[in-house]
């Protein structure tokens, strides 16, 4: 087992939200649960949480967030694990045509 | 996975000395063959929009033999369109898209029927127009219509190849098909309006909707003729900047409430009070672009002018990013992205009691800064419009982008 206090991943940032991570496209955070990774992006630009979250610190709907590729919505939510290394995309809807 | 579902009968085709000439590369192609053009010529395909997605995906659609092509649409060709909406040129300027596309389309391929429905889809029409069709490509530019055609592709049972592009990065995905999922499986609702920009404010690169149209054309090619493995439960995402290409997993939601095994939503809906936007028939950019929210303290650009004149301006904050300044510039006192807002806010120049006029480009961004500033106890106000506005009311030397 990886060292929890220090696991990483990788956090891909969508184009519409890279304005909140200095135009970033892959932020690096530590967590070892979806909801713990996504803390630590917001705590780093805080003025991504309410473009993820609801009032109610619900992740909003139009926002999908995968590990590799599954979507977390049929693996265990926000508290889907994460390992060492993995991949965690943000995936909003766009709708430009 | 298992076939589709879409691919239509055979029966009463037969290709043309002429055609079997034109496609004589398809009817070398061992997988597609002569069986393969006839499938093709058999299907009718719905493009909603013809603007950057439509026009490549038009164009190689009618190339490839594709019977019939219907059009959605009902704007004219504009100068800013020409960046990346191949089907026009300069000379078409001012005029109706679909006209321009019908002959464009005809003298490609004149073996391909063209259809224009020249009209807003509406929860009224849409069922009547997508019903005449085999496949919809789904490439219109707002929240509203992407619901309406899912929605009335799954009532109807038709496939929807599905294409969306932002900035460097497109989505490609096949909706409603028989077992398949649909675009509410993925997104149950919309984003919020103003949440996220629209292309005219956040940019597209012009040669995006070409590669993403094509993905778009190919599934649809795919589907009419049964070859290889179509793009229903997955998401393709596209990101030119980084060129890198990734397939997501959709699953078809059980619960969903138009697919699901016991659906909520049985006949079509309001689309733009379910994107939260006023239901009128307003203009057709897109719809996360226009809108300001009642509740926000707005001032209107005659009067901001006039303030200015009698020596009495607020403090002008411009909320978009540096490069948009560069292009249209209305003497903002400062600039502040709104991405970064939040963060920098101890950096505004303004003091606390001051008045704050916040503008961006259309009056979108800027609303949810006006929002976002009041939150924090500063009596800010949104310029309504935005440079828009002020080129269009007040000196039109501003430029629009
Ligand atoms: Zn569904």
């Amino acid at each position: 087992m990886p060292d929890t206090q220090t696991q990483t991943v990788t956090l891909r940032i969508p184009t519409p939200l890279r304005s909140y991570t200095e135009e970033q496209p892959a932020v690096e955070v530590a967590g070892t649960t979806v909801a713990e990774a996504l803390e630590a992006l917001v705590d780093r630009y805080p003025d991504l949480r309410e473009n993820l979250y609801t009032d109610d610190g619900d992740l909003r709907q139009f926002v999908n967030i995968y590990v590799d590729d599954e979507d977390i919505r049929y693996q265990d939510g926000p508290q889907t694990a994460l390992d060492e290394g993995d991949e965690v995309s943000i995936v909003p809807s766009i709708a430009g045509g | 996975m298992s076939t589709p579902t879409s691919a239509p009968p055979t029966d009463a085709v037969d290709l043309s000395p002429d055609e079997l000439k034109r496609y004589s590369r398809h009817l070398t192609l061992p997988e597609f063959g002569r069986e393969g053009q006839e499938k093709l010529k058999a299907t009718s395909v719905l493009l909603v929009g013809a603007g950057g997605l439509g026009s490549p995906a038009a164009t190689y659609l009618a190339a490839a033999g594709v019977g019939t092509i219907g059009l959605v649409d009902f704007d004219q060709v504009e100068e800013s369109n020409l960046q990346r909406q191949i089907l026009y040129g300069t000379s078409d300027v001012g005029r109706p898209k679909l006209e321009v596309a019908q002959e464009r389309l005809e003298d490609l391929n004149p073996n391909v029927d063209v259809n224009v429905h020249e009209m807003r889809l509406t929860s009224d029409n849409a069922l009547d127009v997508i019903e005449e069709y085999d496949i919809v490509a789904d490439g219109t530019d707002n929240f509203p219509t992407r619901y309406l055609v899912n929605d009335a592709c799954v009532m109807t049972g038709t496939p929807n190849v599905y294409a969306s592009i932002f900035r460097f990065e497109g989505q490609v995905s096949v909706f409603a098909t028989e077992d398949g999922p649909c675009y509410r499986c993925l997104y149950e609702e919309p984003p919020p309006p103003g949440l996220v920009p629209s292309c005219a404010e956040g940019g597209v690169l012009g040669i995006l909707p070409g590669f993403i149209g094509t993905l778009q054309a190919t599934e649809v090619i795919k589907l009419a003729t049964g070859i290889g493995e179509p793009l229903i439960g997955r998401l393709l995402i596209g990101d030119a900047a980084e060129m890198n290409f990734r397939t997501l997993k959709v699953e078809k939601n059980p619960d969903c409430p138009v697919c699901g095994e016991d659906p909520s939503v049985t006949e079509l809906i309001d689309y733009e009070a379910f994107c939260g936007l006023p239901s009128t028939d307003a203009p057709s950019t897109n719809g996360t672009d226009t809108v300001s929210e009642d509740s926000i303290p707005e001032i209107s650009v005659q009067d901001f002018k006039q303030r200015r004149e009698d020596g009495d301006a607020p403090f002008l904050l411009d909320v978009r990013e540096p490069y948009e300044a560069e292009i249209a510039d209305i003497g903002a006192n400062q600039l502040i992205p709104i991405g970064e807002l939040l963060q920098r806010v101890e950096d505004l120049e303004a003091d606390p009691d001051d008045e704050i006029v916040v503008h961006c480009r259309s009056g979108g961004r800027s609303a949810e800064a006006v929002c976002k500033l009041r939150e924090k106890g500063y009596d800010a106000v949104n310029l309504d419009g935005g440079t828009l506005a002020w080129s269009q009311e007040i000196d039109d030397s501003v430029p629009t982008y």
